[in-house]
């Protein structure tokens, strides 16, 4: 088994970044599915770029910047952690993912731990 | 024992496929099975001349080649010291969907994955399935060897860190991986019977050929799809066309004006044959098989005037009901001219949006060429010769608009 990271990609032909009612009903459901198929991990909506602090703690105090690292015209709206045994699997719960949230996913598989 | 390089070159076209993907299967890792697939060839061209080719080349290699890959594994072990390494290149691969159950046919999809990236589809495939080695596959699409190197090994780890597997797809999924697949097979056939690069012959011989030889291979795994013996077909009736397809001075002669004595009557013969098939399997044929039988309505004319154009015109109109685009309609529309003459044609072309592809261009200029429109022909000819990469197609096009009047 891999783990997977879906990310759903915003950008502002999807309109408001707010899910409408329909899409999170379309998410709930597609959560309960992966749910019930063991291949959920976590999963989560973020909330607006808007709302980030960028935090440098590299050296001594730390620096906090408001706002996101870059200002762009796609972002991350939320993402899924899956557990999938190949791509091929996971690139079809993508495909369901993306449409239940109406965005683009980006997927991406973590590195496999030593 | 006097042509053992020979039979090696034989068993190389006939068993690499095959060592490859036994052993990707066996070590779960693309890189070792095509590593020890080549360390086992290798060793044939040493041990060969000397001890005689044995009875069964393949077993041989395969044997061969398992045990490079397990010298190179226990290395890499004892290297690192990291001994669950050797239980992770044993994973679990999908299990086989039923009769198509083939080691090289998991090989083609893994290599033709839509994950990855359609060079490197092209080039993983020509360089697993089809054993080119990277220097030649490099030549063939004119990049440097490093930078084609690097596009397999980046493939290559994409298979491996996003697991893409070793396996025939879900059987919802087969239809349209297997389109993924003849797409990469009817691409390496395109860029050797038209290449897109000036610096490279018009055409190609050596990728036509490759080509054709994967397409067989994979009808032979995949036996009841049409759209597998319809690509078959129409690549040998296109091949069958090669040798009359280029002058004695390098320009790309047109099918009107090619010698069809000099055209190759076997792969005719053969490409016939299974569109006859595919017609009496009375299903509805995909893109391919309505290609193939374009193309046999063109190869059964012994002369260009006694071509079927009205049948290529329904069949162009098949074609379009299933891939409306504009490029179809354009296709269609050099029928039309053949059917219903040159206005009717031109008609149907203006407007296409197709202003950035040359066969666009060149038909217009054929077109008005016909139509005594001689200045506004001149222009389309410049724009096509503009366009096109391929030196054969612009030596045709340049005498084609310096024979206008009025030169």
């Amino acid at each position: 088994m891999a783990h997977y990271l879906l990310s759903v990609l915003h950008d502002d032909s999807n309109g408001s970044v707010i899910a409408t009612p329909a899409e999170d009903a379309a998410v709930d459901a597609f959560n309960e599915r992966l749910q019930a198929d063991g291949n959920w991990v976590f999963a989560g909506g973020l909330a607006s770029p808007g709302s980030a602090t960028v935090v440098d703690g590299r050296a001594g105090e730390p620096v906090f910047t408001d706002g996101p690292y870059i200002e762009s015209k796609e972002y991350l709206a939320g993402f899924w952690i899956i557990e999938a045994p190949h791509l091929d699997a996971a690139l079809r719960m993508a495909a369901e993912g993306s449409k239940a949230c109406n965005r683009r996913v980006e997927i991406r598989p973590f590195r496999p731990r030593e | 024992m006097t042509d053992v390089g020979e039979v090696i070159a034989r068993v190389h076209r006939e068993e690499w496929a095959r060592v490859v993907a036994t052993m990707a299967r066996r070590v779960g890792d693309l890189d070792i099975a095509e590593d020890s697939a080549a360390e086992a060839f290798a060793t044939a061209v040493e041990r060969w001349p000397a001890d005689g080719v044995p009875p069964n080349p393949g077993a041989w290699l395969t044997t061969t080649a398992q045990r490079k890959a397990i010298d190179r594994l226990r290395r890499e072990v004892k290297r690192a010291e990291k001994h669950q390494e050797a239980s992770m290149l044993l994973p679990e691969t999908p299990e086989p969907l039923g009769a198509i159950d083939d080691d090289r046919l998991r090989l083609v999809f893994t290599c033709c994955h839509p994950a990855l990236a359609m060079e490197s589809r092209v080039a993983l495939t020509l360089r697993m399935v089809g054993g080119l080695t990277v220097p030649e596959i490099a030549r063939a699409f004119l990049v440097q060897e490093t930078a084609m190197g690097r596009r397999i090994t980046r493939a290559k780890t994409k298979i491996k860190d996003a697991r893409i597997p070793y396996g025939v797809p879900y059987r919802e999924d087969l239809p349209a991986r297997v389109t993924g697949v003849l797409t990469v097979l009817y691409l390496i056939f395109n860029e050797g019977y038209l290449s897109s690069d000036p610096a490279k012959e018009p055409v190609r011989g050596d990728l036509t050929a490759e080509a054709i030889r994967l397409t067989r291979l994979v009808r032979a795994l995949l036996p009841a799809d049409g759209e597998v013996a319809g690509l078959l077909a129409l690549m040998l009736l296109t091949e069958a066309r090669r040798a009359a397809r280029l002058s004695a001075t390098g320009e790309l002669v047109t099918l009107a004006e090619q010698d069809r004595g000099a055209w190759d009557r076997e792969l005719i013969a053969e490409g016939h044959a299974l569109v006859r098939a595919r017609l009496a399997a009375g299903r509805p044929p995909g893109r391919y098989q309505i290609l193939a039988a374009i193309n046999a309505v063109h190869t059964d004319a012994p002369d260009v005037r006694d071509t079927d154009w009205s049948q290529i015109v329904a069949l162009y109109d098949q074609l379009a009901r299933i891939d409306p685009s504009p490029i179809v309609r354009l296709n269609r529309a050099i029928a039309v001219a053949e059917l219903d003459g040159p206005s009717v044609a031109l008609a149907e072309v203006d407007g296409l949006p197709l202003t950035g592809y040359h066969p666009f261009h060149a038909t217009r200029a054929e077109l008005l060429r016909r139509l005594g429109r001689g200045e506004e022909s001149r222009a389309a000819y410049d724009r096509a010769i503009e366009l096109t990469g391929n030196t054969g197609e612009a030596a045709h096009l340049i005498r084609r608009r310096d024979q206008l009047a009025g030169r």
